[in-house]
């Protein structure tokens, strides 16, 4: 008994340290001071600054350019990850396999700065104008593997034989994909594209190597400039609070969905 | 000609070929540039005077040495901190909630940059000085979760069968941690070393934000150089960084890190 309360209040008490800062930023959210610490009354007027934008205008940018190469790069490598997962997965010769998925583990072994630089001298390399889409290229580069990561699981999950009968009844590849694999690992590729979503939008240090000189910012990449410049832009405070609220209900929905399909897996 | 592509379609293991052909050219080609940048000069000539800069600028060797000595430090942080927390989450005796374990995920999942400045601004508000204190601090804020994770997943999966037996036997609590449950969790234990160690010797925001730049750390030398130009210098430095990688990785022989690394999911 008096170890489980030792136990419990260890975890409470680390857990509130973890939060305190997060708590900080949200109750702050809610005064208009410039200065974090300084409360000058209950207000929305950083949230109602946030959304019309007017004050902030890089700053809206910033999340627009996130938002949409989170979901641009999250789709590509969701498709790319899946056909390469169902690749990898059904392939016969053991060395081929091995390549394929050592490759896939370097993006997730290398520290962002190291993917981040080597991508940069590639682009250089070759001499692309770095962008939009060169930067796109590299959250698939390292949204892809995770993808993989998740689907695989269910392929193992998968009885192999449904995909032949459909073969041998006549179906062509592509239909049989379409009616028998996808809908067998829908909720790994589901799990995989809100992986590589959170995983784009929070990326700092693969970005700051790659937007290019063009002035294109994410919002991590906004976030860190401003710092440097000294003061931060007392809208970040509603900015934080609103993201920390959207990847804690992402992430119970994927929880949620993972914990169904154990208990189907195991019904 | 489409026949042929059918067939090949048909095949599955050959799904794979447009991955394999994307990874060649964005994961393995791009690290071969860095080896390529590091071993050239700027006409594009061989030569190993990048790296003789390295070894005669005892600036950047010690911003170095002073990196690994506040990374190691960190990792050992979370492990002593981490470690009680996955044991506990993963015992239902102590612990029965499954959001639990979800709450101490979560920080993981909220933007570095949104972390640690919250960290500082908590550190303001409390009063607590900016400095190397206060990077350790923060560095372990960040990184926690990444070492709780691994080893609460290994100490879940662990067959409790040991454990009743080394009891049977007559061990004592203690003998049963530290000689079955403790041995066992070590996958779990190299693999969050693996996912704390790396990014803490590597990161530069983090540092910069809770210093005010007072503090280099290696991954800031990197990016500075990479900024200013300097590509084959910085290179020498990012392939120092790709070798103690290879250590690690060879030195822990993790090849069950894509399996920690998919139980983030």
């Amino acid at each position: 008994m008096m170890k489980k309360f030792f136990a419990q209040a260890y975890l409470w008490l680390i857990l509130i340290l973890l939060y305190a800062p997060i708590v900080i930023i949200a109750v702050f959210s809610f005064t208009e001071a410039k200065v974090l610490g300084n409360w000058t009354g209950f207000s929305f007027n950083l949230y109602t600054n946030l959304f019309e934008g007017g004050v902030n205008n890089s700053l809206m940018k910033a999340i627009g350019n996130t938002a949409i190469i989170g979901i641009v790069s999250a789709t590509f490598s969701t498709i790319l990850g899946t056909i390469a997962a169902i690749g990898i997965f059904n392939a016969q010769n053991k060395r081929y396999k091995m390549v394929m998925t050592s490759l896939n583990n370097i993006p997730i072994l290398n520290p962002d700065i190291i993917t981040g630089i080597s991508l940069f001298l590639l682009f250089v390399s070759i001499g692309v104008t770095q962008g939009y889409t060169t930067l796109t290229l590299c959250h698939i580069t390292f949204c892809t593997p995770y993808v993989v990561l998740s689907v695989m699981p269910r392929l193992q999950q998968m009885n192999p034989n449904t995909y032949e009968a459909a073969l041998d009844l006549g179906a062509t590849p592509f239909y049989a994909l379409r009616k028998i694999i996808i809908p067998q690992i829908k909720s790994g590729m589901i799990s995989g594209f809100i992986l590589a979503f959170t995983l784009s939008i929070d990326d700092f240090e693969v970005s700051v190597f790659n937007l290019g000189t063009n002035g294109l910012e994410t919002l991590s990449t906004f976030i860190y400039a401003d710092s440097r410049k000294g003061g931060l832009t007392p809208e970040l405070r509603p900015l934080s609070t609103i993201i920390f609220l959207t990847v804690l209900i992402l992430l119970l929905i994927v929880n949620y969905r993972s914990a169904k399909a154990n208990k189907k897996q195991t019904a | 000609m489409k026949r042929n592509l059918l067939r090949l379609a048909g095949k599955r293991g050959a799904w794979g070929f447009p991955y394999l052909i994307f990874m060649l050219i964005f994961v393995l080609l791009p690290l071969i540039l860095v080896g390529v940048y590091a071993f050239t000069d700027h006409a594009g000539h061989f030569t190993l005077a990048n790296f003789g800069q390295f070894f005669n600028q005892s600036k950047d060797i010690n911003t170095f040495l002073y990196s690994l000595g506040i990374a190691i430090i960190t990792t050992l942080i979370c492990i002593l901190i981490g470690y009680p927390i996955a044991y506990i989450l993963s015992n239902a005796n102590l612990c029965k909630s499954e959001v639990m374990v979800m709450l101490f995920i979560l920080p993981m999942w909220v933007n570095v940059l949104v972390r640690t400045l919250a960290t500082v601004a908590l550190f303001g508000f409390v009063g607590i000085p900016l400095g190397e204190g206060a990077l350790i601090f923060g560095m372990v804020y960040n990184f926690l979760p990444f070492m709780i994770l691994p080893i609460y997943n290994v100490l879940k999966k662990m067959d409790k069968s040991y454990i009743e037996a080394a009891q049977d036997m007559g061990a004592s609590p203690a003998k049963v941690f530290t000689k079955v449950i403790f041995p066992l969790s070590m996958p779990g234990v190299i693999s969050g070393v693996m996912m704390v160690f790396m990014p803490t010797i590597s990161t530069f925001a983090i540092s910069e934000l809770l210093t005010m730049n007072k503090i280099k750390l290696f991954g800031t030398t990197i990016q500075e150089n990479i900024n200013n130009g300097l590509w084959n210098y910085g290179s020498v430095l990012a392939l120092l960084m790709l070798v103690i990688i290879l250590i690690t990785t060879w030195v822990t022989d993790s090849n069950d890190t894509s399996e920690s690394a998919g139980g983030l999911i």
